[in-house]
């Protein structure tokens, strides 16, 4: 069976939203929401000042609460990915509360929405329209339980991590750890 | 006529324009045959099944290759053509977002005119290009043709720069050479014969070690050098970044050197002795293709780390270092070459410096460093040769003897009696035909703009958005975006040669007109239509494309390009001594230094602190900053404060400020940023931001524009590039 993921490589990600106006465009996500985002982490080590950059969106837990607390069974999860069906969603956005990363929101039209991996793809030689565009080739989404995909390889090659893991609900973003060589930096 | 007044720049807004004079029934209005979108398959946009239409970009200028989703007529998705080299299936943000710049709601949708200080009307086509045409044929009689000026940006000029040749005028600028990259192209030039590129032909993908001096990839979002750069990263690359900001490439490097403003040339003198003092520049190459490097050993003796330390304010290890970085990895090094290059008046030597570090690093040339392209030549279409002479209202040559183009800012200043000094003008700028370029946005100063409009006898504004230079126009007509014309083809000098189409993939909205059809119909009224042998600019294209043996079926079939092999080209280098030349006679001819120095810039003054400006990935100059999918993901711009200046001026992160510059000019109000990712003696301004036209709804007064606080600019003498990182700010 499948179980699809995702990973961002810290090494290259410059938070250009990239991603996030394709998925618009490609979801028809309402203007003033979003399915993905960009962040920025600033952080002041010994060294000096490190920043991370990232696109973010659904973790794809493999615990996901939102599925837990979702009364009427319209969240589920199909292949590794959390879905919403939004014929069976009835609004009460306890999953919304309920998600640690901020993932969901309310569509305007009445019913939960979030990042499907753009799941009408699959089986098509398209990939999610976040990894199509991304200039910096950061995404790569894939079949971790294929050892031949991309994505099963990067994880074994690459330190990765995930986010909130303390959380555990055993996400399926994940991260991986910048692989550039920094000297002591001076600070301004 | 009675003599306009532009005292005042005028909001396109409703209140503005008198009534809602009916223009239809011209049948100017009605869209033309052949105007209309065609797909891959030969069908029209308007048609009810979904199709994809190749085409290239202009939310900025690099001309990333494009497919459209177009659904019952309408363009609803923007994404990267896979087979197009230059976006190998990707696109930046902004060319993502560029449905957001043609369903803007707030386009310019009909031509105005002005009829009064502060009033213009709806007119038709035939009224305006009408009264254009008169206004130019006595300002051509009464002055001579080289008194009408064309101020211009991108593709979408291309027929009336023929118009103006046509004309018999050779008035033409862009501020994207004074502005922008014309410094660099010129030190470049006089180092190897050539420049490096519009899109640089940088090899961030392959090289070891990368230097950039304030170029922020990453922030600038130039879609296949952010591929090649990040490509670089993945495969270890070590860069070094110059920059007073921590910015993301800084966060992204093995290297962040935060220099004091001013002092890049210093650091580049120091890296220069560390290469040749320690042996670690490329012998081979210094030997066979240069000159003068016994002359650029003495220059830089005593230029050692410990010497620009005292300048740069950097640790003088961290200088060697970095050297050392560079020159152990030779041949695989560069110095990336940059853009937006009008910083301190010294910017041609600045590209100098960054050249002779390239040419001791052996990078030109090499398939690690800056590599030789190859391209396609577009065939010229057989349009009928002009009569005229063309004549230049300045004496470029005179002025600028190694300059490559004439300074926008000095077609301005001849605009206004007696303001030009040197005896240089020939004859005076009577009227200015202005193509989509956001003068008061990109010339520094740009009080002189509001200054020389006064003096005009016509201003012509061609613009998709109202914006700040279409408030001082006397007509102002409605531009096609680039999703609605053809326009001339691009074929640029890049690794990989090709040729990619333009075209409608929509039809014009409202009563927007591409640029050659503007230009066609304004040559018609100016007695010169038979110079323009064609009915619409698909003819051009068509024949262009027969000549290389396609077509634009045969090209759409092929997703909108066309390759060929390369061809490695011969190294050779169009100097004087057909060398590298380290050190330039010519320039010394020219009363120039032949090698760089380093001047030093005056400081700030007590409680203020220099303003730098640069880009962020979601936005292009004042472009963009209505464009309803990119200020959603983008909204305002921030001013970057470090928290000990914050500390200084009480100001806490997110308060709004004004800032105010050295002259007392003073911005709309801004957010402060409080960050440790810049110097204490500089504050950073995104630019493109603080829009005053009323009319752009999601853009007028958000945030605050860092070029009207430009009000100062040091000139650079060698090209005429206006450096502008000389003002500073305080907080009110």
């Amino acid at each position: 069976m499948a179980r699809y993921a995702m990973t961002i490589d810290l090494t290259t990600c410059v938070a250009c939203d990239a991603c996030v106006l394709a998925c618009k465009m490609e979801n028809n996500v309402p203007d003033g929401y979003h399915r993905d985002w960009t962040e920025q982490k600033l952080t002041e080590t010994p060294r000096g000042l490190d920043l991370e950059m990232f696109s973010n969106r659904c973790h794809h837990c493999k615990n996901a609460p939102c599925v837990a607390v979702c009364p009427t069974g319209a969240s589920f999860v199909k292949d590794g990915i959390v879905l919403v069906n939004k014929d069976l969603c009835v609004g009460c956005r306890h999953c919304i509360s309920g998600c640690p990363y901020g993932a969901r929101y309310f569509h305007p039209a009445g019913y939960v929405d979030k990042c499907t991996f753009c799941d009408h793809r699959l089986g098509s030689d398209r990939e999610p329209a976040c990894v199509e565009v991304c200039p910096t080739s950061s995404l790569v989404f894939g079949d971790v339980n294929d050892k031949n995909s991309e994505i099963y390889k990067l994880l074994k090659k690459r330190d990765n991590k995930v986010l909130k893991a303390e959380k555990k609900t055993k996400p399926k973003y994940y991260f991986l750890v910048s692989t550039v060589e920094k000297a002591k930096r001076s600070v301004a | 006529m009675t003599q306009l007044t532009r005292r005042k720049f005028i909001r396109i807004t409703r209140s503005a324009i008198l009534g809602s004079a009916a223009v239809a029934g011209s049948s100017l209005i009605m869209s033309r045959p052949g105007e209309s979108a065609i797909g891959a398959d030969g069908k029209t946009g308007n048609s009810s099944d979904e199709m994809v239409i190749p085409s290239y970009c202009d939310v900025c200028f690099m001309g990333c290759g494009i497919n459209v989703t177009v659904k019952n007529g309408r363009a609803v998705k923007i994404e990267g053509n896979p087979v197009h080299p230059i976006s190998r299936g990707k696109l930046c943000p902004r060319g993502t977002g560029g449905l957001g710049q043609l369903y803007d709601p707030d386009r310019l949708k009909t031509p105005l005119m002005r009829v009064s200080e502060d009033k213009f009307k709806e007119v038709s086509w035939d009224e305006a290009l009408g009264f254009i045409a008169e206004k130019m044929k006595k300002i051509k009689e009464d002055y001579g043709p080289e008194s009408l000026a064309l101020l211009k940006h991108g593709k979408g000029a291309d027929q009336f720069v023929k118009l103006w040749h046509d004309l018999g005028s050779k008035t033409e600028g862009h501020p994207s050479y004074a502005q922008c990259r014309g410094s660099r192209d010129a030190g470049w030039s006089l180092t190897f014969g050539k420049n490096p590129g519009g899109i640089e032909r940088a090899a961030l993908d392959k090289a070891e070690v990368v230097a950039f001096i304030g170029a922020h990839l990453g922030e600038n979002m130039h879609n296949v050098t952010v591929q090649d750069y990040t490509t670089g990263l993945r495969n270890g690359a070590r860069h070094i970044v110059v920059d007073p900001r921590f910015s993301v490439a800084a966060g992204k490097a093995k290297y962040w050197l935060p220099i004091k403003p001013g002092a890049d040339i210093a650091l580049l003198l120091a890296w220069m002795h560390v290469l040749i003092y320690e042996d670690l520049y490329d012998f081979e190459f210094v030997e066979e293709h240069t000159i003068g490097f016994e002359q650029l050993q003495s220059h830089v003796e005593l230029t050692t780390p410990e010497w620009a330390a005292t300048y740069t304010g950097l640790d003088a290890e961290d200088i060697r270092n970095t050297a050392r970085e560079l020159g152990e990895a030779v041949p695989n090094a560069f110095i990336f070459p940059g853009r937006r290059f009008a910083w301190y008046g010294d910017d041609t030597q600045r590209a100098r410096a960054m050249a002779i570090i390239n040419a001791l690093l052996g990078a030109w040339g090499s398939e690690t460093g800056i590599y030789l392209g190859d391209r396609i030549r577009i065939p010229k279409f057989p349009f009928p040769e002009s009569h005229h002479e063309a004549a230049h209202a300045l004496d470029v040559k005179y002025k600028y003897p190694l300059g490559q183009s004439t300074p926008v800012q000095d077609i301005i200043e001849a605009s206004i009696p007696g303001r030009l000094k040197g005896g240089w003008q020939n004859a005076p700028v009577k009227g200015w035909l202005v193509y989509s370029t956001n003068l008061v946005r990109a010339v520094p100063n740009p009080e002189i703009i509001a200054e020389a409009a006064q003096h005009l006898d016509l201003l012509v504004v061609v613009e998709t958005m109202p914006s700040e230079i279409t408030g001082f126009a006397d007509v102002v007509l409605p531009d096609t975006t680039y999703l609605e014309r053809f326009d001339i083809m691009n074929a640029p000098e890049w690794k990989e040669p090709f040729v990619s189409i333009r075209q409608p993939v929509v039809k014009p909205l409202y009563q927007s007109k591409p640029g050659w059809w503007i230009a066609r119909k304004l040559a018609d009224k100016l007695g010169l239509g038979e110079a323009f042998n064609y009915d619409n600019f698909r003819e051009v294209i068509e024949y262009q494309l027969n000549q290389l043996g396609s077509s634009i079926k045969d090209i759409n079939s092929k997703g909108g390009v066309l390759k060929k092999e390369f061809e490695e080209p011969t190294m050779r280098f169009r100097t004087p001594s057909r060398k590298v030349e380290l050190f330039s006679r010519q320039m010394l001819r020219a009363g120039y230094d032949p090698m760089p120095r380093y001047l030093k810039h005056p400081e700030p003054a007590n409680g203020f602190y220099r303003l730098l400006y640069g880009r962020v990935p979601q936005h292009t100059f004042s472009r963009t900053t209505n464009n309803s999918m990119l200020m959603e993901v983008y909204p305002e711009n921030r001013v970057w404060v470090h928290p000990d200046i914050a500390a200084v001026h009480n100001l806490k992160d997110g308060d709004y400020v004004v800032l105010k510059n050295q002259k007392g000019v003073r911005s709309n109000r801004v957010k402060v940023f409080v960050t440790k990712r810049i110097r204490q003696d500089c504050v950073y301004l995104p630019h493109g931001f603080g829009r005053t036209d009323r009319r752009l709804t999601r853009g007028f007064e958000v945030g605050a524009d860092d070029n009207e606080l430009l009000t100062e600019y040091k000139l650079d003498p060698i090209t005429g590039s206006t450096g502008s990182q000389v003002n500073c700010v305080t907080f009110v």
